[in-house]
């Protein structure tokens, strides 16, 4: 095993990095701010997948970290398809402005 | 031949089912010519019947049809019973009633115009359809039950008829109150049918005429049994007093002069109300058992139930204005003679009257809706505007109408003389037969219904002439104009049977007398019914009766002459003060009635409605509804739309279930 960062290193700097994601997506109107900092949160699970898998030396970690970027990639996508919709209606990307949905 | 008999009841259903399916269809005059064919049908299915009974020598025939009831001990079926007393009621209702049907083919076609909804023709004709065969169900019977069906049947035809211009009458609801007030009385009566049926069942194992009167022959001797059956006895008479208008139970058939002419003439005069009497005809084993057990007895107090019905409604009708109102109490009056001669055994008797009356009143309500059409046409050709608006059917608005009316009066005339009981027309005959054998046997009753007939006689007469003499008193009356062949055609006809229907049943003129048709209803009805007394005409009682009756006509044609020279005059008995008050008023019966009985409960209902209902029920309900809807509100207070709060939320789920896992979760 080569000597390196400690794995509890990583953890701790994924769990600021989800920290940090979960306020962006909690504070920010904007909504492709908001994409991002999930996307922070998603690749903090990865760095922790990653880390984990180099500490046990297996490649279930590693493997596992292919599905979450796909996953995160469709969602973006689709997120990104939305926000283009909404823009076409409401001209503005504001989250606080779709409250139709109310009751 | 017997086996025809359902037809008897299933062409009007027929005439019921088809007009209300395809009554537009065919339209007004089809659909009308349909049902008076399928009353004629009925007609010739009776005729056919007499001929099959004729031929038998009278003997019962029972028609089974199909099983109604099989439950327990109680085993009912569908079944007619062909004897002489129910084919004499058929042809009755079935013959009066087809030129009641023709009668009707005319009147309506006035009276929806009149009342502005020509679309309801045909309504008409299914009730009157529907109803010939509810009475049809009722006559043709082999036990109560199916009597009773029969019995319901009628009254609610009875109901549908009265209020037929539902929307019309006194404060827009006259009518409809009219016929819930006879549907309601007559409940009354029904109730007590109800238990004496009860009472048969339970004592007697059956509801069938046949095998009630077996049963009955049987428990003679058991004092218990006759109790039950004295009670059976009573309870049929309150039954018979709500359908037949026996006193006190009478109030609701002046008010249902509110139906159509035809209506009043067929239901309230001819048919239905004659039910009661059949009733108590049918059962007279019953009473015959009971007669001598006590000593007052049943049939005692059918007897004078009658008598003073009859003589109470003859009172009231002295002092009525409204020329249908006059007949409504007529017949109240000639339906207490009908009851009283039951209960004085005199079945026979009774049965003619029935018929008689069938004849002469039908005769009486057709004429009288004769007239008041003329009168409304009067209204129409006058054109007086406003002052020229009268009530059609009041007879102080009337007068001279001898001059105007060529067929309506001289079969109107008939019609009068007949009920006033005057030789040879029809209804001299049968009335004598009651009085005479009240003469006989009950003496007391005997004075009571002869000064009945005298009071007959003098309304018939104040009648005729406040209609038809002196001169016109409106100028609805001055332009008159009679009535189209298909309702004098009626008229006619039964201006015939009520000459001619004396012959029904004459009695012997001497001991010497061979002739065969004499008394040919009481041979008739002899195989269906007890007869006793001789059948010789007693000279005692016919001649005073006839010539009281002329009499009292003469009286009253002097007497009314010259008492109306305009619609507003008094009449000359208001001299009587609060007599004639108090008749006018129908000796305060309904007033009496409405005190301690309908506002009692119209109060309670109100109570009940607003209080328990509205306050009580509605509150809780409405209550429960109201909290949930509270609640609901409470938790929209989530969904504001507002997605960072979701978001936020959802964060707040995660961490919550996180921690519960971490420090408290299974492994």
């Amino acid at each position: 095993m080569l000597p390196g960062i400690p794995t509890y290193a990583y953890v701790g700097l994924s769990a600021v990095l989800f920290a940090m994601g979960v306020i962006g997506v909690l504070t920010r109107r904007n909504a492709i701010t908001i994409f991002m900092s999930i996307e922070l949160m998603l690749n903090s699970a990865n760095l922790v997948f990653v880390a984990y898998a180099r500490q046990y030396a297996s490649m279930n970690g590693q493997v596992f970290v292919f599905f979450v970027m796909v996953v995160a990639a469709a969602e973006v996508a689709i997120g990104l398809a939305l926000i283009v919709a909404i823009f076409r209606s409401k001209r503005s990307i504001d989250v606080d402005a779709l409250r139709q949905l109310n009751g | 031949m017997f086996a025809l008999v359902p037809l008897i009841v299933l062409f009007p259903l027929a005439g019921v089912v088809v007009n209300a399916l395809f009554g537009r269809q065919l339209g007004a005059i089809r659909s009308a010519w349909l049902a008076v064919t399928m009353a004629a049908l009925a007609f010739i299915v009776g005729l056919i019947q007499l001929g099959g009974l004729l031929g038998n020598g009278g003997e019962a025939v029972i028609v089974p049809v199909a099983t109604w009831l099989s439950v327990g001990d109680l085993h009912v079926d569908w079944a007619f019973q062909v004897d002489a007393l129910s084919v004499t009621m058929m042809l009755v209702v079935t013959g009066v009633g087809t030129l009641i049907h023709v009668y009707a083919v005319g009147y309506m076609r006035e009276d929806v115009v009149h009342n502005g909804d020509p679309a309801r023709y045909t309504r008409f004709f299914i009730f009157l359809n529907l109803f010939l065969a509810m009475m049809l169900i009722l006559v043709g019977a082999d036990g109560y039950a199916m009597l009773f069906v029969g019995w319901e049947g009628v009254g609610l035809s009875s109901y549908l008829l009265i209020g037929f211009w539902f929307e019309k009458g006194e404060n827009n609801i006259g009518n409809t109150r009219a016929g819930m007030k006879a549907f309601i009385v007559n409940r009354v009566g029904d109730l007590g049918l109800m238990i004496a049926m009860a009472l048969l069942f339970w004592n007697f194992g059956s509801l069938t005429y046949r095998e009630v009167f077996e049963n009955i022959e049987h428990a003679l001797a058991d004092p218990a049994a006759l109790a039950i059956l004295a009670a059976v006895g009573v309870l049929f008479l309150v039954g018979a007093a709500g359908k037949s208008a026996q006193f006190p139970l009478f109030v609701w058939l002046p008010d249902a002069m509110a139906g159509p002419t035809p209506v009043s003439a067929l239901i309230h005069a001819a048919t239905m109300v004659t039910a009661g009497v059949y009733l108590i005809a049918r059962s007279n084993p019953i009473y015959h058992a009971t007669a001598d057990a006590y000593g007052f007895s049943p049939s005692d107090l059918v007897a004078w139930t009658g008598a003073l019905t009859a003589l109470i409604a003859a009172t009231i009708a002295v002092a009525q204005n409204d020329i249908k109102k006059v007949l409504a109490y007529s017949t109240i009056s000639q339906l207490g003679f009908m009851v009283a001669a039951a209960g004085m055994g005199a079945y026979v008797a009774a049965i003619f009257h029935l018929v008689t009356h069938a004849f002469f009143k039908a005769l009486l309500f057709l004429g009288s809706g004769s007239v008041i059409q003329a009168m409304e046409r009067g209204m129409h050709a006058a054109e007086d505007g406003h002052h020229g608006h009268v009530d059609p059917q009041d007879m102080r608005a009337m007068g001279g109408l001898w001059n105007r009316l060529p067929i309506t009066k001289w079969t109107y005339l008939v019609g009068a003389l007949a009920l006033a009981g005057l030789p040879p027309l029809a209804g001299f005959w049968s009335k004598d037969e009651i009085l005479l054998d009240a003469a006989e046997h009950f003496p007391a009753i005997y004075a009571v219904l002869a000064f009945t007939a005298v009071l007959t006689a003098f309304y018939v007469g104040r009648q005729l002439v406040m209609v038809f003499s002196g001169e016109p008193r409106t100028s609805a009356a001055a332009h008159a104009e009679e009535s189209p062949a298909v309702m004098t055609g009626p008229l006619v006809a039964l201006a015939v049977l009520s000459v001619l229907g004396g012959v029904l049943n004459l009695p012997k003129f001497g001991e010497h007398d061979p002739a065969t048709w004499v008394h040919g209803l009481r041979n008739f009805l002899a195989t269906a019914l007890p007869v006793e007394g001789h059948g010789l005409i007693e000279a005692n009682v016919a001649f005073p009766s006839a010539a009281f009756a002329f009499l009292a006509l003469m009286f009253a044609y002097f007497f009314y002459r010259n008492a109306y020279r305009s619609a507003h005059d008094q009449d000359p008995l208001e001299g009587l003060g609060g007599l004639y008050r108090a008749l006018s008023k129908k000796w305060y019966l309904d007033d009496l009635y409405d005190f301690f009985i309908v506002r009692p409960y119209e109060t309670m209902a109100q109570v009940i409605a607003r209080g328990f209902d509205q306050g009580g029920i509605d509150l809780v309900a409405n209550s429960l509804g109201d909290l949930a809807r509270e609640i609901a509100v409470g938790f929209s207070g989530f969904q504001r739309g507002l997605v960072r709060a979701y978001a936020l939320v959802m964060f707040l789920g995660v961490v919550a279930l996180l921690a519960w896992f971490q420090l408290a979760g299974p492994r």
